[in-house]
């Protein structure tokens, strides 16, 4: 069979991508009438769960970029049995992640010795106005609610994921 | 135009029906070429769905394309020859209109009925040459400049074997009217055998080949794009002009394309008609009325094949350098062209 | 032959000199045209600066720096995992290998090595991103050309890619997913059914392109015996990956460094090319992506169980010293040359980038050459440009 000219096969290539589109459909999604979801480990956007944040500082001087901004105070909080005294704990006033600095690096996610960080895929927050990208305590609060449980790892992996 | 509804007409309403039939008969083309082929065609040879917003399966984003054009700020180079830069888009969509006037869209469905039609066609489409040079040299910009530059030579490079092309068909018709074309081809017979007519495709398609190919440098199309060519001189002649005017040029361009297509289907594929033998027709006279509508159709039809191919070929092709188009038109296409003018005519006078 | 009598040479040398005044004053000798910073065909903003005579290029010189970001600097008041997020950034489309030499210049100077689990799976998103990053090249040569469909049919496959990627390390463009001593954490479940699946398409896509682009008559014309390199001119401009192969030279760091990666646990082939033109260059990079997809088929069959970090101590501090390490990137060798003295961060960090010793060869090469052949040469040599700037 003598050899059909590359010209010919490079139609035959666009015409049979053609046809697989109009049989099979195409490649793209109708966003915003269907989403994809990403995969669970995707960075999306961080999470915060209060009641773990001793406020640390440890995530706000690993950020390469200083974004996160943390105030807080020491109050002394009730003995935890009768007749103890009472205790120095760490009160969080505000713990806010200015998102259009973030680089989405997860350094304060691993960071963090007492998992008050978590990774969510949500990625549907863009605003108008840049200064309502500085997420607060209260909506990062709300970001725990999208977060996912940490997927099974491969065969022969040491130990349970942690995320 | 003889009328087709039996009713008389006066000579100022049957000129406006000329000038809104030749609108209509450039823009419904060049409308339904992007739609079909550019907006979704493309998309689908890229494996995505093109757009799909603006009405059922993006049907309006014609319309919505036009008016995003229309309300831009018509902005020109400071240091621009100011007449001349508005001037040349008008000159390509003139061309484009000059030579629709010329093609038959069915028996008696015709604007002018030249004795030298195709003689006519192809000096107007040389119009167009005129518009894109000083598109390119009037707008104050160095890449407009190069292609400028580049789609002189290409295009009058490329009309030579266009002609040459033409000429074989010529011979085998007999005569430069384009109706008298299409009465040759569903008249005809080959060899005895008038179920198909004699479309001058099979016997002619050397001619055939080679017309497409310059069609599609005519059109400055890929791969002949070289005064385009998008990735590096962003858009060539057409750089500066934005808004109206590149509408303008936007239709132009595909409204020449389907006019093109409509006069190749015209000179190889049998036009308008079908082979008369099928409904016992022998000559123009006897064509039945109603093949005055169904004539437009049939070669819409056929526009849509060519240009389908046209297409395809754009989608799916690098382009040439210059010199390499060049060389392709002057040594390759222009003395294949002459010997089959030449074997037409031997073999015309043999038969 | 008469000799010029001197009244004769005084005039001819008279009208010589007129005709250099017009010319200095009309400047009808050449055309100067700026391609770029802002450009359909260079990778970014790359400036460069022809004379044309014509169409024909008299002198080209390329003029970078736009897009310098500082990175040797922002290095030096940085942690070193912060240093590994902001180096990603560096060749953004096979980001991944731009964390390896780093991580493995700082695992050197303390001394330790990775798991073996870790260097496998390292290895594995190495190729995973070179693919990522050839793939792109090969689309994007088509556009460069005039062929508009070939590139939607790489940043289609492209996609399967990055979603593997995204899967594993959770980016999809910069996975930041190397830490001294390891990785950030393992493959999560069903990767690696997945890998599998996505290594076949890509094959697929390689044979499409073939067919489309490379066996194209057009595309060789245009390829063929432009823009070529001869061997020891090469060598002499510093060039790496795949032009440098393409010219011959048979130069490839994985198989011919011992680093603690899994590149010797694979079975795979260097491919060279005897050319030199441009079509070499996209021909290798073509086979250097059917060649990765072998690599990853074999290592993931072959993954060694256990841990995937070493026990390294939480705030890790790096003892003083300099230590250098170049890898085989997708864009060519790059390498890292980190100075500690004993802190939390570099003190001082010199990044080898493999575009920027590619693009010096430009202006050698661009001479004499056609306003559409520089488009050509500078698709088929390949550069990025957050790796000539940084």
């Amino acid at each position: 069979m003598p050899k059909i000219p590359g010209l010919f096969k490079g139609l035959g290539v666009t015409l049979g991508t053609m046809s697989r589109t109009v049989t099979e459909g195409a490649n793209t999604v109708q966003y915003p009438h269907e989403k994809e979801t990403p995969p669970i480990r995707a960075r999306g956007v961080i999470a915060l769960h209060e009641g773990n944040c001793t406020s640390c500082m440890l995530c706000a001087r690993s950020c390469p970029d200083w974004c996160i901004y943390i105030e807080g105070h020491k109050e002394l909080a009730p003995p935890r049995r009768a007749g103890g005294k009472p205790r120095q704990v760490n009160k969080l006033d505000r713990f806010d992640i200015d998102y259009a600095l973030c680089m989405y690096c997860g350094i304060c996610v691993e960071v963090c010795p007492f998992d008050a960080l978590f990774w969510s895929p949500e990625y549907e927050y863009s605003e108008p106005r840049i200064a309502d990208l500085l997420h607060d305590k209260a909506k990062l609060g709300e970001w725990m609610q999208t977060v996912p449980e940490a997927p099974e790892l491969e065969a022969g992996a040491d130990k349970k994921g942690k995320k | 135009m003889v009328s087709v509804l039996a009713v008389d007409l006066p000579y100022w309403a049957q000129s406006l029906l000329r000038v809104l039939g030749g609108l209509v008969a450039v823009l419904l083309p060049a409308g339904t070429i992007v739609y079909v082929f550019l907006f979704k065609m493309m998309s689908f040879m890229q494996s995505r769905l093109g757009p799909m917003e603006a009405g059922p399966y993006g049907s309006m984003q014609l319309f919505a394309e036009v008016g995003k054009w229309l309300q831009k700020e018509d902005i020109y180079p400071e240091r621009a020859d100011k007449f001349i830069f508005k001037l040349a888009p008008l000159i390509v969509l003139a061309s484009t209109f000059l030579l629709v006037v010329v093609v038959p869209f069915g028996p008696d469905a015709w604007f002018t009925n030249f004795e030298a039609g195709i003689f006519y066609a192809l000096a107007v489409s040389s119009v167009s040459v005129l518009g894109i040079l000083i598109a390119g040299w009037a707008s104050a910009n160095k890449y407009s400049l190069l292609g400028g530059l580049r789609a002189a030579g290409q295009l009058i490079a490329y009309e030579l074997p266009m002609v040459l092309a033409v000429i074989g068909v010529v011979i085998q018709a007999g005569s430069m009217n384009l109706q008298d074309i299409v009465l040759a081809q569903n008249a005809g017979s080959i060899f005895g055998w008038d179920g198909l007519g004699n479309p001058y495709v099979l016997t002619q398609f050397v001619g055939f080949v080679i017309f497409m190919i310059a069609v599609q440098a005519e059109l400055t199309q890929a791969p002949f794009d070289m005064p385009i060519a998008e990735s590096e001189l962003v858009s060539g002649y057409m750089t500066e002009y934005s808004g109206f005017r590149f509408l303008i040029f936007f239709i132009g361009e595909f409204a020449t394309a389907g006019v093109f297509a409509m006069i190749a289907s015209i000179l190889f594929l049998g036009g308008w008609g079908v082979p008369f033998a099928w409904f016992g027709w022998t000559d123009m006279d006897s064509v039945d009325n109603w093949m005055n509508i169904v004539g437009p159709l049939i070669l819409f039809t056929k526009m849509m094949l060519v240009v389908f191919v046209v297409m395809w070929v754009r989608f799916s092709y690098p382009r040439f350098r210059e010199d390499q188009l060049q060389r392709f038109a002057w040594k390759v296409l222009i003395p294949i062209s002459l010997v089959n003018i030449m074997v037409t005519a031997i073999l015309k006078v043999a038969f | 032959m008469t000799m010029l009598t001197d009244r004769q040479q005084l005039s001819y040398i008279a009208a010589q000199a007129a005709d250099a005044r017009v010319n200095l004053e009309l400047e009808t000798e050449g055309m100067t045209l700026n391609i770029g910073p802002q450009h359909p065909a260079t990778h970014g903003t790359l400036r460069i600066i022809a004379r044309l005579d014509g169409e024909q290029v008299v002198w080209a010189e390329p003029s970078c720096g736009y897009m310098h970001r500082g990175y040797e600097k922002l290095t030096e008041v940085r942690t070193f995992p912060q240093v590994t997020a902001l180096v990603n950034r560096i060749d953004w489309l096979g980001s991944f290998a731009n964390e390896v030499p780093f991580i493995l210049a700082a695992e050197k100077l303390m001394g330790i090595e990775a798991p073996a689990r870790a260097q496998h799976i390292r290895t594995i998103l190495f190729e995973l991103s070179r693919i990522a990053n050839v793939s792109l090249f090969l689309g994007d040569l088509g556009v460069q050309l005039g062929a508009i469909t070939p590139v939607f049919m790489a940043f289609r496959d492209r996609e399967y890619v990055l979603n593997l990627i995204e899967g594993a390390t959770g980016g999809r463009f910069h996975p930041n997913f190397d830490r001294i001593g390891g990785l950030k954490d393992d493959l999560p479940a069903g990767w690696i059914d997945e890998t599998r699946n996505v290594m076949k398409k890509l094959r697929r896509f390689c044979d499409e392109i073939e067919d489309l682009l490379f066996g194209n008559e057009i595309f060789q014309s245009r390829t063929r015996g432009i823009g070529v390199i001869p061997r020891d001119v090469a060598m002499q401009y510093g060039l790496s990956g795949a032009n440098l192969r393409a010219s011959g030279v048979d130069w490839d760091l994985r198989r011919d460094q011992s680093l603690p990666m899994a590149w010797n646990k694979a079975d795979w082939k260097v491919w060279t090319h005897n050319d030199g033109d441009s079509f070499a260059r996209c021909w290798v990079r073509l086979q250097e992506v059917r060649e990765s997809t072998k690599i990853v088929d074999q290592l993931i069959e072959t993954i060694p169980a256990g841990p995937v970090m070493t026990k390294v101590p939480r705030i890790i501090k790096v003892p003083e010293g300099e230590a250098w390490v170049a890898t085989e990137n997708p864009l060519g060798e790059m390498g890292y040359y980190v100075v500690s003295k004993g802190d939390l961060g570099p003190f001082r960090v010199k990044i080898r980038s493999a575009s920027f010793n590619n693009m010096s060869i430009t202006p050698w090469l661009l001479k004499g050459v056609y306003v559409p052949d520089i488009i050509t040469i500078l698709a088929s040599l390949y550069f990025i440009l957050g790796d000539i700037d940084r």
